[in-house]
């Protein structure tokens, strides 16, 4: 069994890890990026849409095009790439962490280094998890899995499809399902409001004419060998109204219904998860509960926008390079998440330099007020437009802000 | 080959599977028919997976033999087959001194039955035994011998190891009629192909009344009895150390909560007596009740660990087995009504139909030449780093984790394929892939291809499980 020596191991070649891992080797590290699939890139492969990169490149990029950016900037580069290799483990060997992973090309190989980067990304969550009763019949996709067979495979999943969650991915495979000549028949959304970005309901629904139905529950799967079609229930109080459920027939089911980080390997290696956004708990390194072990991207809590998942990652390849070379934080104030808040990430911020937060919101509203306190006192306060659960909000807290924190201070978020 | 059999078996479940193997270790030519596309893929795919511990019937009943002695066959199957079995040992929990009243009389009849170890527990007994259970238990009993086994992965080894003995398998083999030709039957199938065999036996399970109508042997009508449960993910914190029984009803044993042999936990059964036998859907109504029962012995079970659900559908027929040769037919052998605790009953069932066709005239010779002993096909999830590194260098197909979720290889799936199991669900319940958490979210396009490659097959041809149920609606 080979064994290699690296200052960081990254899991996971999605825009997450090649970022982290760029970043590592700017700062002098040497660094090894491992990827289960055969080439780099994540889920940016199959998203050959566009509307990625305005804010990292300042232009509209398909997701191939920014996956390309970056493996560009590792060509040169001393990052050794292993593709094709599946991580069996994390182990920790007295200082060092031990990453095994298997690939065809190489058996098992242990990749030994002091620091770790965890970037698998995020699952769709199915059927079983929203827990759709009915029968089990062939046509039942998750939307990502769709979009692989249309983007990739050039298969066509079914003729007639209804789209159950309106997240981002479920929006844009409603549109592809139209292009290559399919009939959406509806995006049926448990909540009052869609799942995702503003610009896919108007540029993936809209612009096609497929209906929306919001605040509906599907409530049953028909079919014995082939999906043949679905029933949605209206919620009305907050309680299912039964007597106005009605069916869709269709062929095809694709499901949207949520993202969760895939920490599967991050809880064997002993990390705590944090369970409002079902990744890490991490410190304001953006280090988790194993020292050594950070974690940034949609494995640390599900982002909307690739940028945003890059810009994170790279700060997190900082940290990494930063904490090898020795430093840690000198000290940290906790973040809570305050009213109509889901979570804040990271949870702490380090007192003495800028932090930059990534949070969001759990209600719509225009004219919210989004409001920072530390320890009840208003640090800032600032006007929102338009506030939604699916878009992700950031703020920098300066080095200034936090000059008066003490031991037991917490920063709290707000908006109202 | 010869289209013309000594025996003919028709349901390739667990019954026909432990049949088909017994008869092969015999001098006999021996043919399985199944009408769904793969072995198991009836009511031996979707149960409880439980080898029961020989207390829930009562003596008088064929089955409470049957069970015993089936049971205390696994071990040796399982030297032999190498599928997933384990004994656990079964808790049934008691709530109030009632229910304890019901436990007495399980464990007076478990020790009729002759049940190997059983005990009466409690209430600390109990927690010593199940951690996990309810504050609220009051005592029950414990039966060590029962265990836990994956019924596919059971019947998939079975069949293998008499098509290793000479077992002629037929899928996709639908029995539409036959009749007395001289000292044989001739059998046709929905499809128009024929084949004759000197004795047939019936263990079509849910459809042995129409099968038994087409042989105009006795008439007798088969209801379905549904079954629903929910899966949870291998890293929920509610999974018990021991299957949890609650104490049984009229109708069923309960609401069990199963530790599986491969480290998921199943939470189910309902019963529920059901029109149309071939319908397998799940109502929201009896999965909150699946939820409800099985929480109030294991409070730890979450929703949030719910992978999937499923349901199955229990043949029966009166409160017994009916297991015996047509008195209105010659050289056919009926089995009806093979519902829990069919699965852990099976092996003495293969045996006990051996011996009906022996007094009815079959003539048994051994095989010198008979091998128990199938090939092992290794995981990748059973095996160390360093075992895992070594056995790729001999087939680097290892190398290659086609599902992350449960850790299969593409060595695996090919394995499978190379099985006869070429449908996705085939795929599924030979390797575990797509039945971890991610439901093959992950991994379903890159079977496709393996199968595609392994196959010939075009896209038009994969399908989940058999006709009817294409994956696939074109091609760009």
């Amino acid at each position: 069994m080979k064994e290699l020596g690296f200052d960081a191991v990254v899991i996971g070649g999605g825009a997450a890890g090649m970022a982290a891992a760029l970043e590592l080797e700017a700062q002098g590290k040497s660094v090894a990026v491992v990827e289960r699939e055969d080439r780099l890139g994540g889920i940016l492969c199959q998203c050959i849409h566009a509307g990625f990169g305005l804010v990292e490149f300042q232009e509209e990029l398909t997701g191939p095009e920014f996956a390309e950016r970056l493996e560009e900037k590792m060509r040169g580069r001393a990052i050794s790439t292993y593709c094709g290799c599946t991580v069996l483990g994390i182990d920790t060997e007295g200082p060092e962490k031990i990453v095994a992973c298997a690939s065809s090309a190489h058996g098992v190989l242990r990749l030994r280094a002091k620091a770790v980067v965890l970037a698998m990304g995020c699952r769709e969550r199915n059927r079983g998890n929203i827990r759709i009763p009915g029968t089990r019949p062939a046509g039942v996709f998750t939307a990502g899995l769709a979009q692989r067979l249309v983007n990739i495979e050039g298969y066509v999943p079914g003729r007639d499809a209804v789209v159950i969650g309106s997240g981002d991915i479920g929006l844009i495979m409603a549109r592809r399902m139209s292009w290559i000549g399919c009939k959406v028949r509806a995006v049926i959304e448990i909540l009052p409001y869609p799942s995702g970005l503003t610009r896919n309901i108007v540029q993936c629904l809209n612009d096609f004419g497929i209906p929306l139905y919001l605040s509906y529950l599907t409530t049953n799967i028909y079919g014995r060998d082939r999906v043949e079609g679905i029933e949605a229930t209206p919620i009305e109080n907050g309680a299912l109204a039964p007597a106005k459920a009605f069916r869709i027939p269709c062929d095809t089911v694709l499901l949207s219904v949520g993202l969760v980080p895939e920490n599967e390997l991050s809880r064997d290696a002993g990390v705590a998860i944090n369970p409002m956004t079902n990744g890490p708990a991490v410190d304001s390194y953006l280090m988790t509960s194993v020292p050594g072990v950070f974690a940034c991207g949609n494995v640390l809590h599900v982002h909307d926008l690739v940028d945003y998942v890059v810009e994170e990652s790279r700060r997190a390849g900082r940290f990494a390079a930063a904490w090898l070379g020795g430093s840690r934080p000198a000290r940290e104030v906790r973040v809570k998440a305050g009213p109509n808040v889901r979570y804040a990430a990271p949870s702490r911020v380090e007192p003495g330099r800028d932090n930059k937060l990534y949070f969001r919101t759990m209600i719509v509203k225009n004219d919210a007020v989004l409001e920072i306190k530390l320890d009840g006192k208003v640090l800032r306060s600032s006007k929102k437009g338009h506030v939604q659960p699916s878009e992700m909000m950031t703020i920098t807290l300066g080095a200034a802000e936090l000059e008066g924190a003490g031991l037991d201070s917490a920063i709290e978020i707000a908006i109202t | 080959m010869s289209d013309t059999f000594d025996v003919a078996i028709i349901g390739a479940g667990v019954c026909g599977a432990n049949i088909a193997r017994r008869l092969c270790s015999y001098q006999l030519d021996v043919v399985l028919l199944e009408k769904e596309a793969d072995v198991s893929f009836g009511v031996s795919k979707a149960n409880s997976g439980i080898v029961h511990g020989g207390f829930h019937h009562d003596p008088k009943y064929l089955k409470a033999a049957l069970e015993i002695r089936g049971a205390a066959m696994f071990d040796r199957l399982e030297a032999e087959l190498g599928f997933p079995f384990q004994r656990c040992g079964i808790v049934v929990v008691a709530f109030h001194e009632d229910e304890m009243r019901a436990v007495e009389q399980l464990y007076a009849q478990g020790v009729r039955n002759g049940a190997i170890g059983i005990e009466m527990c409690s209430a600390e007994r109990m927690r010593d035994l199940e951690p996990k259970l309810s504050r609220d238990a009051v005592g029950g009993l414990y039966a060590p011998g029962g265990g836990i086994v994956e019924p596919y992965r059971f019947v998939f080894s079975l069949v293998e190891s008499a098509q290793k003995n000479g077992l002629e398998l037929r899928v996709g083999w639908e029995v539409e009629s036959a009749s007395r030709e001289g000292e044989a039957w001739a059998i046709r199938s929905s499809d128009g192909r024929e084949l004759r065999a000197r004795y047939a036996v019936n263990c079509a399970g849910l459809f042995a009344d129409r099968v038994s109508r087409a042989f105009g042997a006795e008439d007798f009508e088969i209801k379905g009895r549904k079954g629903e449960y929910y899966l949870l993910d291998r890293l929920t914190r509610a999974k018990p150390s021991r299957v949890v029984f609650p104490v049984p009803t009229s109708v069923s044993k309960g609401t069990l909560v199963v530790p599986t042999v491969e480290g998921t936990v199943l939470i189910g059964p309902t019963a529920n007596e059901t029109e149309d036998k071939e319908d397998s859907a799940t109502t929201r109504e009896e999965l909150d009740a699946v939820l409800r029962g099985a929480r109030n012995m294991i409070p730890d079970i979450s929703e949030a660990d719910v992978i999937t659900s499923f349901a199955g559908i229990r043949p029966t027929l009166g409160e017994d087995f009916t297991i015996e040769a047509s008195a209105r037919v010659p050289a056919l052998v009926q089995l009806a009504g093979i519902q829990s605790p069919g699965l852990t009953a099976s092996p003495a069932i293969g045996e006990y139909v051996k011996d009906i066709l022996k007094r009815s005239g079959l003539v048994l010779v051994e095989k010198p030449d008979w091998d128990p002993y199938i090939e092992r096909t290794p995981h990748v999830r059973d095996f160390s780093p360093y075992e895992l590194d070594a056995l790729v260098a001999k087939d680097r197909a290892y190398g290659d984790i086609v599902c992350r979720c449960e850790r299969v290889s593409e060595a695996e799936i090919v394995a499978a394929i190379r099985h006869g199991h070429t449908t996705l669900d085939g795929i599924k319940y030979f390797t575990r892939a797509q039945m971890g958490r991610c439901q093959g979210g992950f991994c379903t396009y890159k079977i496709l291809k393996i199968l595609m490659r392994e196959t010939g097959m075009g896209w038009e041809e994969v399908t989940k499980r058999g006709a009817g149920t294409a994956l696939l609606g074109g091609e760009l």
